[in-house]
């Protein structure tokens, strides 16, 4: 053995040594770029599909009627136009979706870590794996078949929180049983100490040291779902005009308004799609990067 | 499993002194009742399903799993078969797997192996946010600019490799299985690459320093410590991300076109198709009679097992593999 190897023991460093010559040089040289290109081939995409959606609704998002008038009275040949009601549908469904989905997600995660005594933990984990597995396709038709064939309501957007909540509860189960999992033992333990009860020690001291990651974890889950089509499709018809109320009649949703937008082959129509789309990517993203904040903040490091 | 409490005996004594508050009782209530939702509510959607489902297959006039047949609109003579959906459903599923999962170890072993810390975050960040972009737009997207620009390469491939009836020349518009192929590809990079990143990161480093120690270049300490290490993680991902595309719905009833009725069966990527998922939503305004809805709702069925099946077995290797590693 040449003393030369004795300088690969750092394995950040480079292999460019000189022992190493030939086809396991060359192979070594041709991983190192296939590596990148497998990098580069991933990045193309993403901006891709960002640079086509910003140049061709920029137009329509960056005017003001755009977020505050609707559709109403908006022709296929008109330009122009406002999202204002497809924005207030997809909000009202997210937020009731949410109202649901973070309190019965969060318990069912404190259930997990917390009592992890109780007889039923693995089959509430099994379970929680086959939701987030559940395709929204089937969730919309599952909650079709139980509201719409059996109970005989009609097609609201109610509905579509529902078939919402039953994507996002995995979601927040999952992650705030990861952030209780973190939480030191020893805070529990000198919270015991100090003759707190289980139920304060949970309330004051566990959910409060973790609750940047819940946050963290119900806004990506809020950005998946607010994205969701197929359930809509299902449960719930377009309208052109503001419906403030979810429990009746037709609500406009933006993946909606795109799908309604993108059948009308007219130039208008064909930019207030990607304006849509684009509204929607914003509201998503932003979710995302205010996720990826306040988990900066997180009270507890891995 | 851990338990957080103190050990046994101080446990008892916490546990007798506040069993009777109201606090305690109330929270282990509400916890419970979450975890029973759950639990309920997964065999609810099965259950259900399955109820509203079996009295339109009973009435199936045709075999429900062989038959190409589509045909509900009459509900006296319901005749409905799932065998093209299942071929168009899983050719381009598989067909995403196998393009996205080389691409995900790459970019896996390029963040944890290769690129400098400093920029490894934000190009993990950038790779995660292909997930943020909702599935309409790829759908869009994939259909307006990513089909046209790759189809002079599915021309190419039809055009040489014809003789395979995979790539047989078929419909060579842009709303081919092709297509949508490549757009879910784009569409589970993400999560495949998540995991992978994750299991790469975990291989020891006393692993990797005593290859290197041996003589191994960069690329061999990878190929003989990082990979093996990463296998079972790998592939429980891809099986993730298949399940992910099993179940995609929008991007593919905007890019796969819908063969006429009664056309003949073709192998071929370059042909359109339909799969469970774009078959429900295509037709949902037309849920009118209990038969019909029945139908779908059976289609739905179908897909709910499949997706099941593959994630089950994505969970599977990785609690084998915990039981390994630990």
């Amino acid at each position: 053995m040449s003393t030369s190897t004795v300088r690969k023991l750092d394995p950040e460093s480079p292999s460019s040594l000189t022992g190493v010559k030939g086809r396991r040089r060359f192979v070594d040289r041709a991983m190192r770029v296939v590596v990148f290109l497998a990098f580069l081939l991933a990045v193309i995409p993403l901006f891709w599909v960002l640079w086509i959606t910003i140049s061709r609704g920029i137009g329509l998002v960056i005017s003001p009627e755009w977020w505050t008038t609707s559709m109403r009275n908006v022709g296929p040949n008109d330009f122009g136009g406002g999202a204002a009601a497809a924005i207030q549908g997809t909000l009202i469904q997210a937020a009731i979706a949410t109202a649901i989905a973070v309190p019965v997600g969060v318990l069912a995660g404190i259930y997990l870590v917390e009592y992890s005594d109780k007889p039923l933990v693995r089959p509430v984990s099994f379970m929680t794996d086959v939701l987030t597995g559940i395709p929204s396709i089937v969730s919309g038709l599952f909650i079709y078949a139980l509201f719409i064939t059996t109970f005989g309501f009609n097609r609201m957007g109610f509905l579509v929180a529902l078939a919402l909540t039953l994507l996002m509860v995995p979601v927040v189960v999952r992650g705030t049983e990861e952030m209780l999992r973190i939480v030191p033992n020893e805070l529990r333990e000198a919270s015991y100490a100090l003759g707190v009860p289980r139920y304060r020690t949970i309330l004051k001291v566990v959910l409060p040291t973790a609750i940047s990651g819940i946050i963290t974890s119900v806004m990506l889950a809020v950005a998946r779902i607010m994205g969701e089509t197929a359930p809509l499709l299902i449960l719930v018809g377009y309208t052109a005009s503001l419906n403030p109320n979810p429990f009746e009649g037709e609500q406009a949703a933006l993946p909606l308004m795109i799908n309604v937008e993108r059948g009308n082959p007219l130039p208008p129509g064909q930019e207030r799609a990607w304006a849509a789309a684009l509204t929607l990517i914003l509201i998503v993203m932003l979710l995302n990067i205010g996720a990826r904040i306040i988990s900066r903040f997180s009270g507890i490091k891995k | 499993m851990t338990a957080f409490y103190p050990p046994d005996s101080e446990d008892t004594l916490v546990k007798k002194t506040s069993r009777g508050r109201f606090g305690d009782r109330a929270i282990a209530f509400f916890a419970s009742a979450s975890g029973v939702a759950v639990i309920a509510t997964v065999l609810l959607v099965g259950l259900f399903l399955l109820w509203r489902a079996i009295p339109s297959i009973l009435q199936d006039q045709v075999p429900f799993l062989t038959s190409r047949e589509w045909n509900v609109n009459n509900p006296d003579d319901l005749r409905f078969g799932i065998v093209d959906l299942l071929w168009t459903t899983v050719l381009s599923s598989v067909m995403a797997m196998v393009l996205a999962v080389p691409v995900a170890i790459g970019i896996a072993i390029y963040i944890t192996q290769y690129a400098p810390r400093r920029i490894a975050r934000p190009i993990a960040s950038a790779v995660d946010l292909l997930a943020a972009v909702p599935s309409i737009v790829y759908g869009l997207w994939g259909i307006q600019v990513l089909a046209p620009a790759i189809e002079p390469f599915g021309d190419w491939l039809s055009e040489n490799l014809g003789w395979i009836p995979l790539f047989a020349p078929g419909l060579t518009s842009a709303g081919t299985v092709y297509s949508i192929g490549v757009v879910l590809a784009i569409m589970i990079l993400p999560i495949i690459t998540a995991i992978s990143r994750e299991v790469f990161d975990q291989t020891p480093l006393l692993h990797k320093e005593a290859a290197l120690a041996l003589g191994a270049t960069h690329w061999e300490m990878v190929r003989t410590t990082v990979l093996p290490f990463g296998r079972p993680g790998v592939i429980s991902a891809s099986m993730l991300g298949l399940g992910r595309a099993l179940g995609e719905t929008m991007a593919v009833v905007i890019i796969l076109s819908k063969p006429a009725p009664g056309s003949d069966f073709s192998a071929s990527i370059f042909a359109g198709g339909e799969t469970f998922a774009s078959k429900i939503a295509n037709n949902a305004a037309e849920f009118d009679s209990p038969e019909k809805t029945g139908a779908y709702i059976a289609a739905g069925l179908v897909l709910f097992v499949l997706t099941f099946i593959v994630n089950a077995i994505a969970r599977w290797i990785i609690s084998r593999r915990k039981e390994f590693t630990e």
